[in-house]
């Protein structure tokens, strides 16, 4: 059964401000735990060895020195976790097959990537620990390897799987391949669209990972106890989550695994699937006393998951007008060594800004030897839509035709039928283009070698299982247990603020925080930008619950009928003079007499929370493009988007920025490099160029609310949207500045400097 | 054995395994490494001055404006809290921020050792990637800089994809003087990251001299620059765009010396 | 292995501690100390997260090694509120939301704090260049810009 609570326009006094944040403090001063901050007596250090080839055979794993050294308490390999079966689960917006949780946990037969882990030891200190890698001797056969997608896919390829065969073709492939699946949206009659079309543009683009980049590498401490508990302390998008997969690779029920989320260093997606935490578990087991496992950030490249590269075509139809009539796209992406990249989710948001007849979007997931891809913040869709945006920004300019009026003559809107399935309900995409055209930005003036690009992206946001828990204290302050991790730190304020709103109460005196996995039932990851419109949906059924309690104890107190309770600003009063009159009672004095009048009042909800709102945003960028060293400044950059209604709007902004800078970043810089022997070349902070403070400029936000019609106060999530159209937009900003388009990600110095020049030289 | 200064860079190696010494020895008490003084009308700088002293010694950043550019090149603030140009002349990366400029500034090396001491010019010490011409025992104890010259100007300037923290794919140093009518009457130009150490590039520095450096002498001396480089393909960079880059970094860093000559008295 | 004996100052406070030769500063701090607010984010001195005063100088703690704290005065995000009273820039970064998941923040405060001492008027491109290195993910530098600057002007009693 799917909850959905519909939404009340209403004279709001909390939701839309700015409070502090309730952890702030915490943060500020060091006090907030992280990950690696937790400890306890008697620890021991774990560590991970990992393959050093990208692609070999495993013949033999000989751990006996490394067990012999004095210090070392456990070792684990292959051979300490249980073959897992083909079954699929789904981890945020992707789906994981346990058959491949386990072996991307631990090589069983194969590595598959530079970096895969091959053996665990648990040792007193972090140096034995590392002496101790150093023992362990494995065998390896080395086999050819293959990190190109397109490489990857034809056939006499390297294979990665012998077994794996392409689902979604019929019949069924007589040979192996490494396309793992591939997929078919669409709609209407391609061919017969692109007749009808005065104009065609097909294009490629190629894309390479890039990393989600948080700043705290992953931690955990686990402590198993004999009989057959364990606690497990991590940072972790999704504690429910990351406990059953834990129980599952580890074959133990889920209610012996206790899982407490630490503070998270920031995950954006990164941190939706286990690493090190059944490692540390097994280890706990073995060793007899808590394992604690940090990564380094070496370890975080080479062997978690980034984002999938990708080669993309796009071909793109349409009138002489300005009508788009045909839309067609071919979606090649990496999923590193195991089944699954986003490739589904980018099919389902190459297109979806616009109202198109005919449509045809084909995905393959395709195995490579490198680290098994996870979800990056609007898994999939922003590689799409470069190619996309790219495309139609092309086509603009060919037609001659402003490039935000083109995107509105073509513009998504209400009742709008998507190519991959549901019709639009109400969107807020229109009013976003309107208000970027409207933006100041957008006609104030440009330099030479300047630019100004415009780019637009769709995300279609989820809901799913979601749990809280509302209890009134003695003093009448209400704690509020979350089973929604708050990543950023504004969705705890947003809830506290939704729970105030609804009893009519100061934010101060909601208290939130995240339970441990014992304290509530199974919650869904932090991930599809849910948690202010899922677990936002929850609190506000769990106050409505408090509130219809509060009134029952009252009718009681006051000896009057329920329907002579009304609730308003925070205290029962009379709901009218003429049935029954009163003295109104505030929230503290009923709580007061909570014992004695049938004991503590409180509220719950579990839902899977349906009818999350889409989003949608309309960027501007300005670049300066250095002409003799391909430097591409950014100059200027105008977030807008529709957010349904923002809460807590500083935290919506900052999601907005965050996530924009995010997208300039994989733009402009960020990649992964590899040798021809299949190493990752670039596992650090040095030269996997994020943005610094010095690069960038203000980021100015507009935030546009149009309700979704099915959250009581209208939200939409708002985290993913924003690094979707960056690099279409400073691809786009790039062309207009000088006239040459970027058909390859990022669009570093060289590659500028090189379009450049072979630009030049095709002139002479 | 090690010598730990700063430690940017030794305990980032301590770390991977690369530099595995039995003894790190820390110079960072040894007095006369870690002055600046003038000697015989110039500048000393002792080795184990960190980058961040160098960049707040008023009266060193008026004489040696470049050299002090290539010092706040060396990382962030935090990094330049400890790093010094020592550390870094000795850790021989061919993408040296400290190098090129302390080349064209025409700065020795004053080493001491179990024989004595004896003085090189910067040009020679880095010998390869890593590699640097001290004899075992032997360590660098400062720079010794000519007395500075009326209207001198020098100045550093390298390529980077970011603003700030990245290694230089290319760098440039000019350390030019202007004669009494505004011509060039000396010069020397210095490339970092191009080749296997940061090389001197007399041709580059000829293109300036009898010159106002104007576009025409620029030019030239662009050119000269893209000729001298003999750089890789790598992670930061290929060699084309190490080669274009040269010669816009040269020209660039020109100008600033020559804006700077032209102040300074 | 014999592990080295070190005295120094922290916050103010004498303190001592064991180690290993080629423990850091940082790992020090973490696991001798307890004091668990400064961070490890890449180990390389390449994202801020381990920021410290040391005599006065910002560093990067993981670049440190950790005896040669052995008499110097250090100063952690620990010691920057007195007490309940926060230092303006841990009040304006709650104020301005310039900080998220929050891990950047402790290297982020001390680095500014630091720029603020020896520039109590810096622009707003010195602000940027002086956190160049501190990277943070979450925020777009923007907030942190907006708290760093009103905390510059409170504190300068403009």
């Amino acid at each position: 059964m799917s909850t959905m609570l519909k939404y009340q326009q209403k004279d709001l006094k909390i939701v839309g401000t700015r409070p502090l944040r309730p952890d702030g403090v915490d943060k500020v001063t060091g006090r907030a735990r992280f990950g690696a901050d937790y400890k306890l007596p008697g620890q021991l250090i774990g560590k991970v060895l990992r393959s050093p080839h990208a692609h070999a055979r495993i013949k033999s794993i000989d751990v006996s020195a490394a067990l012999a050294l004095p210090g070392v308490k456990a070792v684990v390999t292959r051979d300490d976790f249980a073959e897992m079966p083909d079954e699929m689960a789904a981890v945020g917006e992707l789906m994981i097959n346990f058959r491949d949780v386990t072996r991307n946990m631990m090589a069983r037969e194969k590595v598959l990537y530079d970096g895969h882990p091959v053996a665990a030891v648990a040792a007193v200190s972090e140096s034995v620990a590392r002496a101790a890698l150093a023992l362990i001797k494995v065998e390896y056969e080395v086999l050819p390897h293959v990190i190109d997608v397109v490489e990857a896919m034809q056939p006499g390829a390297p294979l990665l799987n012998e077994n794996q065969y392409t689902a979604g073709v019929k019949p069924k492939p007589e040979r192996a391949s490494n396309v793992a699946k591939r997929l078919e949206f669409g709609c209407g009659d391609i061919a017969a669209g692109f007749k009808q079309a005065d104009v065609i543009i097909e294009r490629e683009f190629n894309t390479k990972p890039v990393h989600q980049g948080y700043i705290e590498p992953q931690a955990c401490l686990a402590s198993y106890s004999a009989d057959g508990q364990a606690d497990l302390w991590t940072s972790t998008q999704g504690h429910f989550v990351f406990r059953a997969q834990c129980a599952k690779v580890l074959q133990m029920e889920v209610s012996k695994i206790r899982v407490t989320p630490t503070e998270i260093g920031g995950g954006f997606g990164g941190k939706n699937n286990i690493y090190n935490e059944a490692l540390a578990i097994a280890l706990s087991r073995k060793s007899n006393h808590p394992v604690k496992m940090v990564m380094t950030r070496e370890e975080v490249f080479r062997g978690t998951g980034p984002t999938p590269g990708a080669n993309v075509k796009v071909k793109l139809g349409a009138t002489r007008d300005g009508k788009i009539t045909a839309a067609e796209a071919e979606l090649n992406f990496q999923a590193g060594a195991f089944p699954g990249s986003p490739v589904n989710q980018a099919s389902m948001c190459a297109f979806t800004r616009y109202d198109l007849a005919n449509v045809r979007v084909v995905g393959n997931d395709v195995v490579v030897n490198r680290p098994k891809v996870a979800a990056y913040r609007a898994p999939g869709a922003p590689i799409a839509v470069y190619g996309v945006e790219s495309v139609i920004d092309e086509m603009a300019k060919k037609l001659g035709i402003d490039p935000i009026e083109f995107r509105l003559k073509n513009a998504a809107k209400e009742g709008t039928q998507t190519y991959y399935g549901p019709k639009l309900g109400v969107i807020g995409y229109i009013q976003t283009l309107e208000a970027a055209r409207a933006h100041p930005h957008y006609s104030a003036p440009l330099g030479p070698n300047q630019g100004r690009g415009v780019a637009t992206g769709f995300w279609f946001n989820i809901g799913n299982e979601t749990t809280c828990s509302l209890n009134l204290q003695e003093d009448g302050t209400l704690t509020l247990n979350l089973g929604t991790i708050d990543v950023a730190g504004g969705s705890r304020a947003a809830m506290a603020m939704m729970v105030a709103e609804e009893l009519g109460i100061e934010f101060e005196r909601v208290r939130p925080f995240v339970g441990d996995t014992s304290t509530l039932g199974f919650n869904f990851l932090t991930a599809g930008s849910r948690s202010t419109f899922a677990s936002g949906m929850a609190c506000v059924i769990a106050a409505r619950q408090v509130i219809e309690k509060l009134r029952a104890r009252v009718a009681k107190i006051r000896e009057v009928p329920l329907e002579a309770v009304a609730w308003k600003d925070g205290r029962a009063e009379p709901a009218d003079a003429s049935v029954a009159q009163f003295a109104p009672m505030t929230l503290p004095e009923i709580a007061r007499m909570a014992g004695k009048t049938g004991g503590t009042v409180a509220g719950h909800a579990e839902i899977n929370a349906q009818g999350a709102g889409p989003g949608f945003g309309t960027h501007i960028v300005d670049v300066e493009v250095d002409k003799q060293t391909g430097a591409v400044n950014i100059l200027r950059y105008t977030v807008v988007q529709d957010v349904g209604k923002a809460i807590h709007p500083a935290y919506v902004e900052g999601q907005l920025q965050g996530g924009a800078v995010q997208g300039i970043g994989w733009a402009l810089n960020e990649e992964y490099v590899y040798g021809d022997d299949g190493v990752l070349q670039n596992p650090g902070f040095l030269d996997y160029r994020i943005p610094v403070a010095s690069d960038l400029p203000r980021i100015d936000t507009v935030i546009v609310e149009v309700p979704n019609p099915n959250h009581p106060y209208g939200v939409r999530g708002c985290g993913e949207v924003p690094i979707i159209s960056p690099m279409a937009a400073i691809a786009n900003a790039i062309e207009n500045a000088i006239g040459l388009r970027l058909y390859q990600q990022p669009f570093s110095p060289p590659r500028v400097l090189k379009a450049i020049s072979d630009a030049a030289a095709a002139k002479r | 054995m090690a010598l730990l200064a700063g430690g940017t860079d030794l305990l980032i190696q301590l770390r991977s395994g690369r530099a595995d010494p039995e003894l790190v020895v820390d110079i960072k008490a040894i007095a006369e490494m870690r002055a600046i003084a003038i000697d015989a009308g110039g500048y000393c700088v002792g080795a184990g001055v960190t980058c961040m002293e160098l960049i707040e010694h008023e009266a060193f950043a008026r004489s040696w404006p470049g050299i002090v550019d290539g010092a706040k090149y060396i990382g962030s603030i935090q990094v330049k809290g400890r790093a010094t140009l020592g550390g870094n002349l000795c850790n021989a990366s061919p993408a040296a921020d400290g190098v090129p400029s302390l080349i064209a500034a025409g700065a020795l090396a004053c080493i001491a050792g179990p024989q004595g001491r004896r003085e090189v010019p910067v040009a020679e010490f880095a010998t390869g990637p890593g590699k640097t011409l001290l004899a075992p025992g032997e360590l660098l104890v400062s720079f010794l800089l000519p007395k500075r010259e009326p209207h001198s100007g020098d100045a550093y300037l390298r390529f980077t994809p970011r603003t700030e923290m990245d290694i230089a794919v290319v760098g440039a140093a000019v350390n030019l003087t202007l004669d009494g009518k505004g011509v060039c009457s000396q010069a020397r130009v210095s490339l970092g990251a191009v080749a296997a150490r940061a090389l001197l590039v007399p041709e580059a520095a000829a293109a300036l001299i009898g010159s106002k450096v104007d576009a025409a002498a620029l030019a030239r001396l662009s050119a000269a620059a893209s000729a001298a480089c003999r750089p890789i393909d790598d992670k930061r960079g290929t060699k084309e765009f190490r080669i274009k880059v040269a010669g816009v970094m040269a020209e660039r860093a020109a100008l600033i010396a020559l804006e700077r000559a032209g102040r300074h008295n | 292995m014999t592990r080295n004996h070190v005295s120094t100052t922290v916050n103010g406070d004498q303190v001592e501690f064991l180690c290993e030769t080629q423990q850091t500063l940082l790992e020090a701090l973490r696991d001798e100390l307890q004091l668990t607010g400064t961070k490890e984010g890449c180990g390389t001195g390449d994202c801020g997260a381990c920021s410290v005063m040391v005599d006065g100088r910002l560093v990067c703690s993981c670049l440190m090694l950790a005896v040669e704290a052995e008499g110097k005065a250090i100063e952690t995000i620990e010691g920057m509120a007195k007490g309940e009273k926060l230092h303006p820039l841990q009040k304006k970064f709650i104020e301005h939301a310039a900080l998220q998941c929050g891990i950047c923040t402790p290297g982020i405060l001390i680095a500014a704090r630091s720029l603020l001492t020896r520039n109590p008027d810096p622009t707003e491109s010195e602000v940027r260049f002086w956190l160049a290195g501190n990277l943070c993910r979450c925020t777009g530098y923007h907030k942190i810009i907006d708290a760093v600057l009103d905390a510059a002007r409170e504190m300068r009693g403009a």
